[in-house]
């Protein structure tokens, strides 16, 4: 029988991080924030099959980063727990909270005691009355529950991507211009610190509708998404328009 | 010695149950195809016996964005069999990104069904009728469709329209003379309504429109934008003129 080398905990919990952490920070970035419309997912991703936004129940929303086999494993214990509870008891007794607790305890389970913990982060939302009652909950891959200020970014570039929304967030603002600061943030999160340009077919969009009675959740995509963004460079170019530039910007 | 195994309590057949008077029963459901896809409509009835144990239920829902379902039979069961289904269609939806297709659904609500044979033989029957929005078919014109089914969990598509529920002969014979192939939903609104008027002018389990308590039949329509509910005020319109040309000529 081989010898076994002693491991201190210390050790193999640091390792077990490092290891998640350099495979979350391989992946692409996605922002969630609260605005006087709602809450809006923007996620940077290639696949139009493959999501990374979901919806999870009536008021409640899901995003996640990382390894995709283990992310869609989360998000379909979640919608097996909210369906059922919003069965056994009331539609209104499934809660963006209870459900950040549970992935809590998963995550918090598999990176203790499995030899290899979840290579993932995820966001859990719920959007309330107004902007003020949204809930934001970041998970990360260790069970760490985090309930974030109207804002949050995960990914690879996730510190660089949540500077950028601290200073641009408002609750106030409509849901165009919290595409503008979420599409902001992502383009900021290129290599050391350069602007890149995202195009509507690397977007995936999603928001959780505060005035939509029922289910909330509604992907923008196809049509709405090149209005969404087309509204954008009109403003941009509103703005930046001086007197003698003309309204030959408009097109740029 | 001579034995008489077959008077121990035990082998006794059991008296048939009698549950009318323990349980409510809905009463009729009808659903016709329009032009744009399918209207339906139930009475605001349930009976216990011949004591009528309810004036308001609502016995039409939406089962999902797209079709419709009414029950008729035991009241307590029916409304749950709709819970559960509304549930399965849901989460079908959200687990796998996209619903199931309209034929997809009636299968899987004749499986419920012929889960609840055993309860139906012993007395407590509840029989549904789903219509919805095909939004597969090619041609638009045929998109509306109607289901109906038994308690072993027969499916059987109809042609036009169809009725379930005590009254629901009377209500068919009204459908026959006024129901016309491409009718305009607010048409069919008019028809649906009228024929629940004669289903409960024969039927002492149907209610008719109640304007003293301002009780009307709750009517639904499932086209290409959706399924939803006529609006209370509208359909109150169209009973009182159906009342008011009845007032004039009492056979219609």
């Amino acid at each position: 029988m081989g010898m076994q080398f002693y491991t201190s905990p210390e050790q193999i919990m640091r390792d077990r991080a490092e290891y998640a952490r350099k495979n979350i920070s391989r992946g692409r970035n996605v922002v969630a924030l609260s605005c006087a419309d709602g809450v809006l997912f923007v996620a940077e991703n290639v696949s139009s099959a493959l999501h990374k936004l979901y919806e999870l129940y009536d008021r409640i929303g899901f995003a996640a980063v990382g390894r995709y086999n283990e992310f869609e494993n989360l998000r379909t214990a979640g919608v097996r727990m909210a369906d059922l509870r919003g069965y056994s008891y009331d539609r209104r007794d499934v809660n963006a909270a209870s459900l950040a607790k549970a992935y809590a305890q998963t995550l918090g389970a598999i990176f203790s005691e499995q030899t290899k913990p979840f290579e993932v982060e995820i966001c859990v939302a719920g959007v309330g009355v107004d902007a003020q009652a949204d809930e934001l909950y970041r998970l990360t891959f260790d069970g760490s529950i985090n309930d974030e200020p109207g804002y949050l970014a995960m990914g690879g570039q996730a510190e660089q991507l949540v500077e950028v929304l601290r200073e641009g967030h408002d609750f106030e603002a409509s849901l165009s211009d919290a595409f503008a600061l979420a599409l902001r943030a992502l383009s900021s999160g290129g290599e050391n610190g350069s602007q890149r340009e995202l195009t509507t077919d690397v977007l995936e969009v999603a928001m959780l509708e505060r005035a939509r009675p029922g289910r909330a959740f509604r992907r923008i995509k196809g049509a709405a998404l090149e209005a969404l963004m087309s509204s954008l460079t009109a403003g941009e170019s509103e703005e930046s328009q001086t007197p003698e530039s003309g309204s030959d910007t408009a097109e740029s | 010695m001579q034995v008489a195994p077959e008077m121990l309590p035990g082998r006794r057949p059991l008296p048939p149950g009698d549950f009318a008077q323990i349980s409510a029963h809905a009463t009729t459901i009808v659903a016709l195809k329009t032009a744009e896809g399918v209207v339906m409509a139930g009475d605001r009835r349930a009976t216990m016996g011949n004591y009528i144990s309810s004036r308001d239920i609502e016995k039409v829902f939406p089962a999902d964005g797209y079709s419709l379902i009414g029950i008729a039979g035991t009241a307590g069961l029916g409304i749950e069999l709709v819970k559960l289904y509304q549930l399965e269609l849901e989460h079908y939806e959200k687990i796998e990104g996209e619903s199931l297709t309209l034929n997809g659904k009636a299968n899987r609500l004749a499986t419920m069904l012929r889960g609840n044979l055993g309860i139906a033989l012993q007395g407590l029957a509840v029989v549904p009728l789903l219509a919805g929005y095909d939004e597969d078919a090619t041609d638009l014109s045929q998109a509306g469709k109607i289901y109906s089914f038994d308690v072993v969990g027969g499916i059987y598509e109809e042609r036009d329209f169809d009725s379930i529920g005590s009254g629901s002969i009377f209500a068919k014979s009204a459908l026959k003379k006024r129901f016309q192939r491409g009718l305009s939903s607010a048409e069919a609104v008019k028809v649906a309504v009228e024929s629940l008027y004669d289903a409960a002018d024969d039927d002492s389990a149907t209610g008719g429109p109640d304007p003293t308590r301002d009780l009307y039949p709750v009517v639904m329509t499932a086209t290409a934008e959706g399924s939803k509910r006529v609006d209370e005020a509208e359909v109150a319109d169209v009973a009182r003129e159906i009342i008011a040309s009845r007032t004039e000529n009492p056979y219609g």
